[in-house]
C-alpha cells in the first residue's frame, strides 16, 4: 500500500504565487524518501498540505489510502509532522509540550506520559523536561518537535529539515533515531538541504523545483547518472605543477593538493598509475563535494536555465505584431 | 469517558486553565484591583450620595453590573489573547494538525475563557462581599447567565482573533466596541433612567439583557424581559458560535 499518494496537486496562493502545479507523488509504505528543492520550490507548501495547514487549490491526498479532504481526522491520526521552525508554546515545559500533543491524539494522560518518558529520555531530554522550553538550545527545540510528533506514533512521519543549523554530534544522533524508527516501520519522508543526508538515510527522492517534481527515482540510480565526479588529492611531495593525467582534467589546488574530474567508466586506478609515474605519493583522497549534491546543483540549474529560456521565448512571441516566432 | 475528543477537548481545557493560574497576576489580580476601585469610589463614596436606583441602594445596585463587566471583559480577554498568541507563536499548528474537530477546538478555547471570566466573577463577588450583604434570589438565571454571557464574549473573542493579524488588532474591537457597550449596559445605572428614545436604542446593546438579568438574578430586579433576554443571549450564542465554526472550518487566518 502506499503511504502517501499525491494526485494532480495544485496550489495557487491568493497573491497569485503558483507554488504547486499539477505535481503527483507516491510514497511506498516502509520508504525512508527525501524530497528535495531550492528554497522556494514548493517542499513547504506539500507538507503543509498533506498536514492540513494549507489548504490545497485542486488534485488530492491520500494517506495510506486515506483522503486527507473527506477524512481528515483518521488522516492526521496516521501524521506525524516536523516543521522546520519550533512551533511550540515556548513558555511551556518539554513534558507538558509532548503530553498534551498526545492528548490531542486521544491519548489518556497515563499513557501520554509512559511515551514521553521514554521519547524524551531516546531523544536525551529527559534531565530537560521540567525546564521552560524557551531555554532550550537550537538542537533540544529540533529533537523535541522529533519527540512530539512521535508521541502518536503515526504511520508516516514528515520532517522538515530536521537537522538544519544544528552540529554535527546532533544531526548525526538524529538520523541514528530517525533510522531507527524507519526500520521499525515507520515510513519516512524528509526534506533536507544536507544531501549527505539525503544519500545516506534515503531509499527514494524527488527533486522538486517551481512547484514541479523534476526527478523521482531511487537515490542509487540517480547516483548513476553522475557522469563526472570530483575528488581532491592530498600528495605527501610539494607540488609546483599540475600533473597531467590521461581523460582526466587536473588543477593545481595549492602546493599540496590537486583537483580531478574523473569521468564515469575511468577506473582511478589509471590516475593513480600516472601519478606513480610523475613521482607523485598521495597520501588521502576525498570528493570535493557530496555526489548528490553536484548532481542536484546541476539539476536545478538546467531546469532554471530552461525556464528562463521558455520565458525569453514567450517574450519573443508576444513581442512579435505578426504573432510569428522570430 | 475515554472517547478520544474527550480527551482532545480535557487537554484543551486543562492547558487554558493552567495558562491562566501561570500567569495570575496578569489574569486575576488586576480585575481584582480595578472592581475593588470601583466598590470604594462609586459604590462607597459616590454611591452614597446617589441614594436609591432601581429600589436598591447603590452599592447593591452596582455590584452584579460590575460582577458583569468582569465576566464579559476577562472571557473576551482570555479568548483573544489565548487564540491570537497561539497563532502568532505558531503552536495553534500543535492542534490544527491533529485529528481533532473544529467543533471540539470551539468548545475547548471557550470552556477556557468561560472558566477565566467565572474566576474573575467569583473574586469580585468576594470582594463586594466586604462592602454590602448580598443574597442571591434567583440561584438558577444568576448561573446561566453569567454562562451565557461568558459563552458569547468567548465566541466574539475567537472571531477578534482569527482575523487579528497583530497585537494592535486585539485591542481595538475591546477599546472601541466592547468598553463603551459595557458602559452604557446598564452596569451603572437603571435604563429607566434614561428618556424614552435613549431607552429604546439601548435596548439594541445586547449587554443591557446580560446586565439586567443577571442583576435580576440576584437582587430580583430587571429593566428587560427574561424571556426576550435569554432569546437574544441565546441568538447571540447560535450565531457566533456559526461564525466560529464556519471560520474554523474555512481554515481563515489559520491555515493558508
Amino acid at each position: 500500500m502506499s503511504a502517501l499518494s499525491i494526485q494532480n496537486l495544485s496550489k495557487t496562493y491568493a497573491g497569485g504565487v503558483e507554488a504547486l502545479k499539477d505535481v503527483s507523488l507516491t510514497v511506498e509504505e516502509g520508504d525512508f524518501f527525501a524530497l528535495l528543492g531550492p528554497n522556494g520550490a514548493g517542499k513547504s507548501t506539500m507538507i503543509g498540505i498533506i498536514s492540513s495547514l494549507v489548504n490545497a487549490s485542486s488534485g488530492s491526498v491520500k494517506v495510506f489510502g486515506t483522503d486527507i479532504s473527506t477524512h481528515r481526522s483518521a488522516a492526521m491520526r496516521m501524521i506525524g509532522l516536523v516543521p522546520q521552525e519550533a512551533n511550540f508554546n515556548q513558555f511551556e515545559k518539554p513534558l507538558e509540550i509532548v503530553v498534551n500533543q498526545a492528548g490531542y491524539y486521544g491519548i489518556a494522560r497515563a499513557q501520554a506520559y509512559e511515551r514521553a518518558e521514554d521519547l524524551l529520555n531516546r531523544l536525551n531530554l529527559w534531565e530537560k523536561r521540567n525546564v521552560l522550553s524557551r531555554t532550550l538550545s537550537g538542537g533540544m527545540k529540533r529533537r523535541l518537535m522529533i519527540a512530539r510528533s512521535m508521541m502518536h506514533q503515526p504511520r508516516l512521519l514528515i520532517l522538515d529539515e530536521p537537522t538544519a543549523g544544528v552540529d554535527i554530534e546532533i544531526r548525526r544522533s538524529v538520523w541514528k533515531y530517525i533510522e531507527s524508527i524507519n526500520t521499525d516501520g515507520t515510513t519516512v519522508i524528509l526534506t533536507t538541504h544536507y544531501l549527505e543526508e539525503a544519500e545516506q538515510l534515503c531509499r527514494n527522492i524527488a527533486i522538486i523545483d517551481q512547484g514541479a517534481i523534476v526527478r523521482n527515482t531511487t537515490v542509487k540510480s540517480l547516483l548513476t547518472e553522475i557522469d563526472i565526479e570530483t575528488f581532491v588529492l592530498d600528495s605527501v611531495q610539494e607540488l609546483n605543477a599540475c600533473p597531467e593525467i590521461q581523460g582526466v582534467t587536473t588543477r593545481l589546488r595549492d602546493d599540496g593538493s590537486i583537483e580531478i574530474d574523473l569521468p564515469r567508466g575511468q577506473l582511478l586506478n589509471s590516475v593513480f598509475d600516472d601519478l606513480q609515474r610523475a613521482g607523485i605519493e598521495i597520501r588521502s583522497m576525498r570528493n570535493k563535494s557530496n555526489r548528490l549534491e553536484e548532481l542536484f546543483v546541476r539539476m536545478i540549474d538546467h531546469n532554471t536555465q530552461s525556464s528562463a529560456n521558455d520565458q525569453r521565448s514567450a517574450a519573443t512571441v508576444s513581442l512579435t505584431p505578426t504573432g510569428g516566432v522570430k | 469517558m475515554s472517547h478520544p475528543n474527550w480527551i482532545g477537548l480535557k487537554t484543551i481545557v486543562t492547558k487554558e486553565i493552567n495558562r491562566i493560574l501561570r500567569i495570575w497576576i496578569q489574569t486575576i489580580v488586576p480585575p481584582a484591583i480595578t472592581m475593588t476601585l470601583y466598590f470604594i469610589i462609586f459604590g462607597n463614596l459616590i454611591g452614597s450620595r446617589i441614594g436609591q436606583m432601581g429600589g436598591h441602594n447603590y452599592m447593591e445596585f452596582i455590584v452584579p453590573g460590575l460582577i458583569m463587566m468582569s465576566v464579559i471583559t476577562n472571557s473576551y480577554g482570555n479568548m483573544v489573547s489565548s487564540f491570537f498568541g497561539a497563532k502568532f507563536g505558531k503552536h495553534i499548528e500543535e492542534i490544527l494538525v491533529s485529528p481533532l474537530p473544529n467543533t471540539i477546538i470551539l468548545i475547548g478555547y471557550v470552556t477556557g475563557s468561560v472558566v477565566r471570566g467565572l474566576m474573575v466573577g467569583a473574586v469580585v463577588l468576594l470582594i463586594s462581599l466586604f462592602f454590602t450583604d448580598l443574597t442571591i434570589t434567583h440561584v438558577g438565571v444568576t448561573l446561566s447567565v453569567v454562562v451565557l454571557t461568558a459563552i458569547v464574549f468567548s465566541m466574539a473573542g475567537m472571531i477578534n482573533a482569527i482575523f487579528a493579524q497583530k497585537f494592535d488588532d486585539i485591542s481595538i474591537i475591546p477599546t472601541f466596541v466592547l468598553t463603551p457597550l459595557t458602559y452604557l449596559g446598564g452596569v451603572f445605572y437603571s435604563i429607566g433612567l434614561l428618556p424614552e428614545f435613549w431607552q429604546n436604542v439601548s435596548l439594541a446593546n445586547p449587554i443591557v439583557y446580560m446586565v439586567s438579568t443577571f442583576r435580576y438574578g440576584i437582587l430580583g430586579t430587571s429593566d428587560v424581559s427574561l424571556t426576550v433576554a435569554f432569546s437574544v443571549i441565546v441568538l447571540f450564542v447560535i450565531v457566533l458560535g456559526s461564525i466560529c465554526l464556519l471560520l474554523l472550518h474555512r481554515g481563515v487566518g489559520l491555515r493558508s
